[in-house]
């Protein structure tokens, strides 16, 4: 099996337009959930989330591209593009064929969805534009990452809500260990922040109305976010013959199933992914330093979650991190894991984790090392991204330092 | 209009609980009588529909409004209040 590490990083979230900016914000504990802002804004009693403030998609992109581009492919394309530059790679000839695009969203175009729905329902007009359709569907993103920058081997979008870049990560990991392609571009995009999308997760009644507060006693929902996070994924000796600069190797990848309850997590189904990505990387328990955690900060996540650390970690969960960092960038549904695995590069290449930031009062329920409020200094080998999703998917992610 | 509110109440709950309006007990919990947390969501809305009311609810801390839940009479009251505080 062949060995695979990340060569590039790119995002945009709530708390920055690229990485640098991002890991300085998490470096810092600083919050981006603010009082949102789009029209009809008034009708939402959930007003706040991690809202990616004065994006104007024309100074990025032109005329044409914009009329087929919605903001989950906009906020995809700009993370790419950084991470494509990072990589320092071109795709032409064998190596484009054999690398290819995967990319987790939730719900792919909802603004545009929403926009059009107003245009014929509410505006009563009986006419949309013609590229409605190739502009909200789930694989936008994706196809347009693999159209730019010629990447003509297997490329796909993977949804499965809140896991989706997990599971797309984890899929792409695969296919470089398996062989099947040097190079996968990968990561995920979400971008619900529109009357419409807030309204249908407001009917939920999981949203908290003023910050997002993960592992304390008093938190009371989530908040979202919006935003997106791209990585290349490259063969290690593809990467080491041209000399590229290794943020962190991939070791291990774990899915699970639930198979229990719609919305309602259980601690079985996350211990059993945890599990299963240590097992997928040879990796001890004792040898995880971090684990950043899917932490949504709603009652019932959290409460599982720290469940299912104890039982996978026994008494090294009293001696690892576990922070959540949607408390500063909010929850980026289908994209949120890949915003997070920056803060397991932080980790694991600075030194520096990412804390759970809003954090006022201890929860017996979650008694673990949660980071709170500060960012901390440590040496970490192997750090795990968590991500459980509604319809009980779950999908763990094991980096170790290079 | 305390009955009307009643009523409808009861006839809510025992929908989303599959149960015959008579077997819905006022002191009854919803768990007892097998409505789980989504159940009582779809519950909420319904009440919000059918009263034209909003309830001030977040499922991760029931305990965070005065929307009182502990039991089928408990419920009553506090959709009469918000009726009556609501259509004022």
């Amino acid at each position: 099996m062949k060995r695979v590490v990340i060569t590039g990083s790119g995002t945009i979230n709530a708390l920055a337009w690229d990485v640098p900016g991002t890991l300085a914000a998490f470096r810092e504990g600083r919050c981006g959930i603010t009082e949102l802002d789009f029209r009809d804004v008034e009708r939402l009693s959930i007003r706040i989330g991690g809202q990616v403030h004065g994006w104007d998609g024309s100074a990025h992109f032109d005329r044409q591209q914009l009329t087929l581009y919605d903001r989950f492919t906009q906020f995809t394309l700009h993370a790419a593009r950084q991470a494509i530059q990072e990589a320092g790679l071109s795709f032409s000839g064998e190596l484009a064929e054999r690398s290819g695009v995967v990319l987790g969203t939730a719900a792919g175009g909802v603004t545009t969805w929403d926009d059009n729905y107003r245009t014929v329902y509410e505006a009563g007009k009986n006419r949309v534009h013609p590229f409605v359709v190739p502009r909200l569907m789930n694989n936008a993103a994706a196809s347009h990452v693999s159209m730019q920058y010629n990447l003509l081997g297997p490329s796909y979008t993977v949804a499965t809500a809140c896991s989706s870049s997990n599971h797309a990560m984890g899929q792409a990991f695969q296919m470089v260990r398996a062989g099947m392609s040097e190079v996968m571009v990968t990561g995920g995009s979400e971008s619900m922040l529109c009357f419409g999308g807030v309204k249908a997760w407001e009917g939920l009644r999981v949203m908290s109305r003023d910050a997002c507060r993960p592992f304390s006693a008093n938190r009371n929902g989530m908040v979202q976010g919006e935003g997106a996070a791209v990585f290349v994924f490259e063969e290690y000796e593809h990467a080491r013959a041209r000399g590229a600069a290794i943020l962190a190797e991939v070791v291990g990848f774990g899915m699970t199933s639930d198979g229990a309850d719609i919305v309602m997590p259980t601690a079985d189904g996350a211990a059993r992914a945890m599990r299963g990505a240590l097992r997928d990387g040879a990796i001890t328990p004792d040898a995880v330093g971090y684990i950043n955690a899917h932490g949504t900060g709603t009652a019932a996540n959290d409460r599982t979650e720290c469940a299912a650390v104890r039982t996978v970690f026994g008494d090294h969960a009293d001696h690892l991190m576990v922070s959540s960092t949607k408390s500063m960038h909010g929850h980026i549904i289908g994209g949120t894991g890949a915003v997070e695995l920056l803060a397991c590069i932080m980790a694991l290449r600075d030194g520096v984790v990412a804390p759970t930031v809003g954090y006022e009062v201890p929860d017996p329920a979650c008694d673990l090392d949660v980071v709170p409020n500060t960012a901390r200094d440590a040496s970490v080998d192997v750090a795990l991204s968590n991500a459980f999703a509604f319809g009980g998917f779950n999908a763990v992610l094991a980096l170790r330092r290079v | 209009m305390s009955d009307a509110v009643r009523e409808k109440v009861i006839a809510i709950i025992a929908e989303q609980a599959v149960l015959d309006v008579s077997d819905v007990r006022m002191d009854a919990s919803l768990e007892e009588l097998g409505i789980d947390s989504l159940g009582l969501v779809e519950a909420i809305f319904a009440i919000e529909e059918t009263f034209d009311i909003s309830v001030p609810f977040n499922a991760n801390d029931p305990s965070e409004t005065d929307f009182d839940i502990s039991s089928v009479a408990a419920i009553v009251t506090a959709v009469e209040q918000l009726v009556a505080d609501q259509k004022e």
